[in-house]
């Protein structure tokens, strides 16, 4: 079987319930057609970097599939009649990443540079009146 | 040498081959952010020292990273 890489955007005002339940939905797909998911990712609202059907953001999701190419088609097709994705890509991949996508580590690393900041300059002390 | 030129600079190398070289990734967007200029287009290897073969993948990447809006096409 061929390894991908899907990528789907839905739109902003999807909840995050029912972007989840999309994903569920194609993993039942590629699963009911003899694949496997092999790891799914949610990468968050993110901006868009232009303006997709009057959207400026979107929910990101990246699903790494292990799959006969009919499944792929069949969620493909699936995709293209759901209105709440924008847009979707699939990328046949030579081996699937493992672990977190170098997106989710730049998220966690901004948070965590973010994290210790405010306390880490300890307190500052009475200022003197000059 | 530097006496008769000036302006001799070392000839940067690749930053895609060698050893502990960086992959491109389609989703990378803050290393494919550094090979396109400030109005979206892809910079040619001639000015980043990208060897040819690691900017044919380095373009693909960067295409890829405009069609799910991860970076602009143009920037107004």
């Amino acid at each position: 079987m061929a390894l991908y890489e899907h990528v789907f955007i839905a739109r902003q005002d999807v909840s995050n319930a029912q972007v989840e339940s999309i994903t569920a939905d194609f993993s039942k797909i590629i699963e009911e057609n003899g694949g496997k998911i092999a790891k799914n990712e949610y990468w968050g609202l993110k901006t868009l970097a232009y303006r997709i059907k009057k959207n400026r953001k979107g929910h990101y999701v990246l699903l790494n599939v292990d799959a006969p190419h009919a499944a792929v088609a069949e969620m493909e097709r699936q995709a293209r009649l759901n209105e709440d994705i924008l847009r979707f890509m699939t990328v046949r991949v030579e081996e699937l990443e493992e672990g977190p996508s170098i997106v989710l580590r730049a998220k966690a690393d901004k948070e965590n540079r973010r994290g210790p900041r405010p306390d880490s300059r300890g307190p500052r002390g009475d200022r003197k009146e000059a | 040498m530097a006496a008769r030129r000036p302006f001799f600079r070392r000839r940067k190398t690749c930053p895609f081959s060698g050893d502990n070289a960086q992959t491109i990734d389609y989703k990378d967007v803050k290393l494919l952010q550094k090979y396109v200029s400030e109005r979206g287009k892809i910079v040619p290897s001639r000015i980043t020292a990208v060897s040819a073969k690691k900017q044919r993948e380095l373009a693909k990447a960067i295409k890829r990273a405009r069609n799910i809006a991860l970076l602009p096409f143009i920037v107004q």
